[in-house]
């Protein structure tokens, strides 16, 4: 279906389409929101389904699947101080601060590198397998899936950085990119405290 | 002072739109939006032709046609195809074709994304009906566990995975909606000056930005189940199979209001243009869309009346269901006064608008009955069920869609449909949906259960009389067809403003160019102001078939 | 408005209303009362079948009304009327369906309860899954579902189905009957008694109660003819408790997809006097003395039958006949699924 002159053609489409788009205010920030409002919401079905059958179940912790607390403790605190590291980067760029992009944010990418390094570490020791107990699934499928939520915002920091690396790609009046990561970033960060509160404080 | 309408069309210095255009990765909301609508008439024939299987299977009391397993895997196809590539799909063709064209934008706000969004539709589509081949999912479009994790495990995995494609594309198309109804409306258009449709959209994307994730958080769940062997829903693990029926409905009641709010956003627009009044009571239809919306969001467990709820649960989930009606009746009682003291044409869009009233008036009524819990006891998983789902989905959905089709179809295509095919399609439609429908309220009644292949021999005579009645409906859909590609290709050319309605997307030329509107579109009056000294019809197109209008008279 | 359209408006409203109450008494779309509760939920549905042909006629012949009145002449190119909205008749369209959905909300809230469906003490004090399947079974271990993990016991206090109706609050039942269902049939265990069987006996006008468990899926015990149905839950014990009022045979339905057998999930109830009752209760004990069965074993697994057995019956008449339960006895049962996988 794909010849060349086919492909050659539609870009040109394209290009010719999404220039006229520049006109429009960039709204790309208040689709980020609907879409994060739609991403609340699988969290929130898989907390109410944890909840749920929390109350139902008789065992609910059976012997054997207890989790560490010490570990992702301090994975937490390194997670809800990269927000705030994060935030620094971004209101560096505000002030056309590209240095303080790349380092704040730079320093960001290490510590959500480091959570994730700790969640793989945990996984492994843990005494209990994805199958063993229903605790045991809810844990690995809760946070298995944050913890995918986490790679891909940590791909978007690393993305920003990529580009920062250009000097003007962002700048005081162009930093979509930096907003989007950090927004996304804060989002993860309030998902895992609420998971961490119910997984393992619970 | 209706100077837009008069634009000569040979004004439009833009490149022709090239057939071959909608196959390729377009990012023009029109091209995406006819991409939509077509694929989706796709889906319904294979749904539809899966129905006519199931009718022909039960024609007879003994399960004679198919085996058993195999009727199974029939309604589970035919409800999802029906569902998520047909009546939803249909539901953003609209939205996406026509809400840059009615807000006087360009194009949506993320081109990219909407062609992504319609992307993920054929292979999902691909998907689902290749489960055919190794044995499809056999547990009902509902998919509830435990059975839907012991009967036909591939069928099921790959029935999660095509709904996840599905419920991937449909979020993407809300954002999109959203952002675009709420963002780019030109400067005079306020939010109560604009259209109806775009009220239903904004109601719709709501909905689906809510409702859809929680259905993936149920299906990615249940497929560690299938899969993994996890037991979240499986007690033979501990898991409980109800907390699945509570998030599946949590998406699937929602999903109704999904399916039928842009096409009462259709109606909204259809009927007005095609009586010469204005919409009765605008602010009281916009606002029940978000009514709706919201009521939709707490009433998902009437499904589950006899499942795993307790009674007083069922009892608040019953009153919250029962308060749906006001605002669906504030909709009916508003188009029927839009009617009232008009100059009602009996075009094609006109009689389908008007038979979804009918229609949908006994789906909703029936849905009323069923929301009381002491009665929903005893029809609870019988074809009364069956009855009333297809009377809001065919009566309401299906219909609407016709109508919006034939309604846009000279804007769209620039063409004129043939009138006395359209008319001859919708007799047959109406005609067809009720004889297949009806009856089944009966047999639910007095005792035949849903989703079986054989049954007692006492109903087959109703039974009967629903086969037959989807014969017609397959038969309805030839001249449909025809008429549609035939206009399509050879149809005379249809004015801008044939109906000479007053919303934007007919202030451009039919079909309108690359970027909808060649000088920046003015308001000069409401979407509604009929009667008020606005354009006036052209119904010239109508007088050469008098033989049409004797057809349309005697309804 | 003049007199005389004021008095169609009348006419029009009495004949509405004539035709509406006539209809929903007569539609004739239900199957016998054998209970009072079937009663009960029939007047709610005439009473809703009323108000629906009401709005009905109301909406289908406003509908013709303005198609008639209100089409365009040929020629006529010009707009209707500029009317946009009404607020009082806006008010009057939403306050008229608020009360009525209002009415049909208390109507049936009562119905329910007269019905049991708020009786707080239903489920209380039930088994654990577990113990329920061993009381059914002979041993658990032999089932499918031994692996079942017991469920909190609190969740035994949440009231799933009808308990006992107002007046036989704190009785306990006269007939207490475990109902287990498996892919495809029902058994029915008698408390009290060893008696286990495919098919359900219940003296007429006794208070009666079962108690509805699934071993391997979901399934829904329904009962047409006594309007009432409920989910049998693996892992979750159900109930209903009705009192038979009308002699006779009934179906016993099925509703919850289960597979692909789910259609000859069937069997039937025998209301009969407590007489008869009594006297087919002790013959199948003595007869059960001799041979003991579980439920599993009273069972017949119809997707073990070849489709010609399987569909042979079910032309005829609905549903496996007792016979077959009765007599299919565990050899039997054996044979034919080594014979499946033989082949
Ligand atoms: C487009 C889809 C659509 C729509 C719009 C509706 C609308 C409604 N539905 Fe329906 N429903 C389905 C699609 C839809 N439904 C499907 C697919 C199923 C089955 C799923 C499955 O199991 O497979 C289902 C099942 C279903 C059930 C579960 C039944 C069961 O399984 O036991 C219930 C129970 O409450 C219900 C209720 C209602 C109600 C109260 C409305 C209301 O919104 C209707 C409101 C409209 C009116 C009432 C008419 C107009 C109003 C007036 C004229 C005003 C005056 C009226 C009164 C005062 C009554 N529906
Ligand atoms: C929008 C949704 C939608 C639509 C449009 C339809 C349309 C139709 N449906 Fe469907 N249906 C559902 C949604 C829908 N259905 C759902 C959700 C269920 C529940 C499933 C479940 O229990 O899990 C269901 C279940 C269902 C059942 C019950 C199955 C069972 O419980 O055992 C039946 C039985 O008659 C049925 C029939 C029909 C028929 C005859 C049509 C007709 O209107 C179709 C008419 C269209 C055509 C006929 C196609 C056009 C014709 C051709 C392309 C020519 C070829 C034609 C032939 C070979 C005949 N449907
Ligand atoms: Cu058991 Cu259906
Ligand atoms: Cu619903």
């Amino acid at each position: 279906m794909q010849s060349p002159a086919l492909n050659s053609t539609s870009t040109l489409n394209i290009s010719s389409e999404t220039a006229a788009h520049s006109e429009h205010p960039d709204l790309r920030m208040t689709g980020m929101a609907f879409f994060l409002v739609a991403e609340s919401m699988i969290f929130l079905g898989l907390f109410a389904a944890f909840l749920i059958t929390r109350s139902m179940v008789a065992v609910w912790q059976p012997e054997g699947s207890e989790v560490e607390i010490l570990l992702p403790g301090i994975n937490t605190i390194i997670l809800i101080s990269s927000s705030f590291v994060m935030n620094r980067g971004a209101t560096a760029i505000k002030k056309n601060d590209e240095a303080g992009l790349r380092f704040w944010f730079g320093l960001t990418a290490l510590m959500g590198s480091i959570f994730l390094g700790g969640q793989a570490y945990e996984y492994l020791h843990t005494p209990f397998g994805l199958t063993t107990s229903i605790f045991g699934s809810f844990f690995y499928v809760l946070t298995g899936f944050h913890g995918l939520h986490v790679t891909f915002g940590l791909m978007l920091i690393l993305m920003v950085l990529w580009r920062s690396r250009k000097t003007g790609h962002y700048s005081e009046h162009k930093h979509f990119g930096v907003e989007a990561a950090e927004l996304y970033w804060h989002f993860v960060d309030v998902v895992w405290i609420i998971l961490f509160i119910l997984v393992y404080l619970l | 002072m209706t100077a837009p309408t008069t634009t000569p069309t040979t004004a439009h210095h833009h490149e022709e739109r090239l057939w071959w255009h909608f196959f390729t990765f377009s990012t023009d909301h029109k091209v995406i939006g006819i991409q939509y609508l077509v694929t989706s008439f796709l889906f319904y024939f294979i749904g539809g032709s899966l129905a006519g299987v199931i009718r022909t299977e039960l024609a007879t009391p003994a399960s004679d046609v198919v085996s058993p397993e195999l009727y199974n895997q029939l309604f589970t196809v035919h409800a999802t195809v029906m569902i998520f590539l047909w009546i939803v799909p249909a539901g953003a063709a609209f939205g996406n074709y026509l809400i840059p064209l009615m807000i006087g934008a360009k194009d949506m706000a993320f081109p990219a994304l909407n062609a992504i969004a319609f992307w993920l539709i054929p292979p999902g589509g691909i998907l689902l009906m290749s489960s055919f081949l190794v044995g499809a999912p056999q547990a009902g479009w509902t998919s509830y566990p435990p059975l839907s994790l012991l009967t036909g495990k591939p069928g099921e995995f790959i029935w999660i995975l095509s709904l996840l494609m599905l419920g991937t594309s449909s979020i993407l198309g809300a954002i999109n909606f959203m952002v675009t109804i709420w963002k780019m409306r030109i400067p005079r258009m306020d939010i109560h000056s604009m259209p109806l449709f775009c009220w239903a959209m904004i109601a719709t994307s709501a909905l689906i930005l809510l409702s859809t994730p929680v259905l993936a958080g149920a299906l990615i769940l249940l497929a560690f189940d299938l899969m993994a062997g996890t037991s979240f829903f499986n007690p033979a693990g501990g898991g409980d199979p109800i907390v699945y029926q509570h998030m599946f409905w949590f998406y699937s009641h929602p999903a109704v209001y999904i399916m039928i709010l842009p096409f009462f956003g259709a109606l909204s627009e259809i009927l007005p243009v095609h009586a010469r009044k204005p919409i009765f009571g605008y602010r009281a239809i916009a606002y029940s869309s978000l009514i709706i919306s919201f009521l939709g969001l707490i009433v998902w467990a009437h499904h589950m009346f006899t499942s795993g709820v307790p009674g007083w649960l069922r009892m608040f989930f019953m009153i919250t269901t029962m308060i749906i009606a006001v605002p669906t009746g504030i909709k009916i009682f508003g188009w029927l006064g839009t009617l009232w003291g008009g100059k009602i044409s009996f075009t094609t869009p006109m009689l389908f608008g008007m038979g979804l009233i009918s229609a949908f008036l006994i789906g909703g009524l029936t849905g009323v009955m069923v929301a009381s819990v002491p009665f929903d006891i005893h029809v609870h998983d019988t074809y009364f069920i069956v009855a009333h789902l297809h009377y809001v989905l065919f009566g309401g959905s299906v219909l609407g869609i016709f109508a919006a089709t034939y309604h846009w179809f000279p804007k769209m295509t620039g063409r004129m449909y043939n009138e006395f095919w359209g008319r001859v399609h919708f007799a047959l439609t109406f005609i067809g949906l009720n004889l297949t429908f009806m009856p089944m309220h009966e047999l639910g009644l007095l005792g035949m259960n849903r989703r079986v292949a054989m049954y007692d021999p006492q109903f087959q005579n109703l039974n009967l009389i629903c086969s037959f009645g989807t014969l017609l409906l397959a038969i309805s859909t030839f001249p449909f067809i025809i008429n549609m590609a035939w206009s399509w290709l050879k149809g005379p050319q249809a004015a801008d403003n044939p109906w000479g309605a007053l919303t934007l997307e007919w202030q451009t030329s039919s079909p309108p160019p690359i970027e909808n509107f060649d000088e920046p579109p003015v308001m000069t009056s409401g979407p509604y102001d009929y009667g008020l000294g606005g354009k006036k019809a052209d119904f010239s197109f109508l007088k050469p078939k008098p033989r049409a209008m004797a057809a349309s008279a005697e309804k | 408005m003049n007199i005389p359209s004021n008095i169609l408006t009348l006419v029009a409203g009495i004949l509405l209303t004539a035709v509406s109450l006539w209809y929903g008494q007569n539609h004739g779309l239900l199957p016998v009362q054998a209970s009072e509760q079937a009663a009960q939920v029939d007047g709610l549905f005439n009473m809703m079948m009323t108000i629906a042909t009401g709005l009905f006629i109301i909406v289908q012949g406003c509908l013709i009304f303005v198609a008639i009145k209100y089409r365009r002449r040929a020629g006529d190119n010009g707009d209707g009327s500029p009317n946009n909205g009404n607020i009082p008749l806006e008010i009057f369209w939403t306050a008229i369906p608020a009360a009525i959905v209002l009415m049909i909300s208390i109507y049936s809230f009562e119905v329910y309860s007269q019905m049991g469906g708020l009786d707080p003490m239903a489920s209380m004090g039930h088994k654990t899954p577990s113990q329920v399947l061993a009381q059914n079974g002979e041993s658990t271990s032999e089932m499918s579902m031994s692996g079942m993990v017991a469920m909190d016991n609190h969740r035994g206090s949440i009231a799933l189905g009808l308990g006992a109706t107002p007046a036989n609050e704190n009785k306990p039942p006269a007939v207490l009957v475990k109902v287990l269902g498996l892919q495809y049939a029902w058994t029915f265990t008698y408390a009290g008694t060893d008696v286990v069987s495919g098919e359900l006996h219940l003296p007429v006008g006794e208070d009666a109660q079962l108690d509805i468990a699934a071993q391997d899926v979901l399934h829904a015990f329904w009962l047409p003819e006594f309007r009432i149905k409920q989910d049998a839950i693996p892992g979750r014990e159900t109930e209903l408790r009705f009192t038979p009022n009308r002699l006779g045979e009934y179906p016993v339905i099925c509703a919850e997809l289960c597979g692909a057998y789910h259609g000859v999930m069937v069997t039937k109830l025998y209301v009969e006097t407590p007489e008869q009752y009594q006297s087919w209760l002790d013959a199948q004990q003595v007869a059960q003395a001799a041979e003991p069965k579980t439920p599993q074993q009273v069972a017949v697994d119809v997707s073990k039958l070849s489709s010609n057995q399987y569909l042979q019956p079910y032309a005829q008449e609905l549903g496996i006949t007792p016979e077959m339960l009765q007599h299919m006895d565990h050899h039997q049962h054996h044979d034919q699924y080594s014979e499946q996988h033989n082949s």
